[in-house]
């Protein structure tokens, strides 16, 4: 179907395409960099790629938070990791050939697999659809249905920071 | 049809970026490589939970919780791997896989 350019759906549509482009350029230089600080940078790219999926997907509520959490959160604890661990100017060992081979086998065979099932499944929308999509409903399921996952993930956040105040401090004489 | 209204668009990109991050995991050496990679992946399965929820699912508030929760998680495995890389970093010099094998027999 043929969409006009300068239609609403035409410049919707371009800049989708710039969004997948933004994740999967993001996501390859994420991989394939040589140098680790660029590897961070390409997965701040990706992520801002899929935070702009999330608002094609009608949720600018879990958009923001991709940015807040991951962008803002993730992105930079790596990079304080990577300036606390190894030189940047220390060239790393060489790249096994066979290996890149082989992982690029595994990951290609599992990327065939999951195309098929995806082309071969007939996928099903639910009879009854509700068409609320507002923040509030979303505060609302989080404190009344998914109140138990809420709360042991607010106990798991906080095991976790315990867990790597211990692991990551001088401990022990080292 | 608009392409970025059909469920199948993101299910193939959500399927690419998870390709990706298995292949950083299976062929990086650099334990913070593996981490981000791993990131990688969790985002593509991010995508697959907000793709059902906007096409298939009965109520629509209840794939977005989930991608929330994922978000959660996510922070607290990088806090944990990233400290843990630090562990190992001050005690073999290196955050190379391949040389913290020292349980090796």
């Amino acid at each position: 179907m043929s969409v006009s350019l300068f239609s609403a759906q035409g410049v919707a549509t371009g800049a989708f395409f710039l969004v997948v482009g933004l994740t999967i350029l993001g996501a390859l230089i994420a991989v394939g960099a040589r140098n680790i600080f660029h590897n961070v940078l390409g997965l701040a790219l990706s992520l801002i790629g899929v935070a702009g999926l999330f608002l094609y997907l009608n949720s600018p509520f879990v958009a923001l938070m991709e940015i807040l959490i991951y962008v803002g959160a993730i992105t930079i604890a790596i990079c304080f990791a990577v300036m606390l661990s190894e030189p940047l100017y220390r060239p790393g060992p060489p790249r096994s050939f066979l290996k890149s081979l082989g992982a690029l086998l595994g990951a290609g065979a599992v990327l065939a697999f999951l195309a098929l099932l995806t082309r071969k499944t007939q996928w099903v929308a639910a009879a009854e659809r509700s068409q609320d999509w507002s923040i509030t409903t979303i505060g609302h399921y989080l404190l009344t249905n998914y109140v138990l996952i809420f709360e042991v993930i607010s106990l798991l956040l906080l095991v976790a920071m315990l867990g790597a105040i211990v692991t990551a401090r001088n401990g022990r004489g080292s | 049809m608009l392409i970025f209204n059909q469920l199948e668009t993101y299910l193939y990109l959500a399927l690419v970026l998870f390709a990706i991050g298995l292949y950083g995991v299976l062929s990086r050496r650099n334990l913070i490589a593996v981490l981000i990679s791993v990131e990688l992946m969790l985002n593509a399965a991010s995508i697959n939970f907000m793709a059902f929820n906007r096409f298939l699912a009965p109520h629509p508030a209840v794939g977005q919780v989930i991608a929330l929760f994922i978000m959660a998680v996510a922070a607290a495995e990088a806090a944990i791997a990233l400290s843990i890389i630090m562990a190992v970093y001050r005690k073999l010099k290196s955050i190379n896989a391949e040389q913290a094998v020292e349980l090796r027999g």
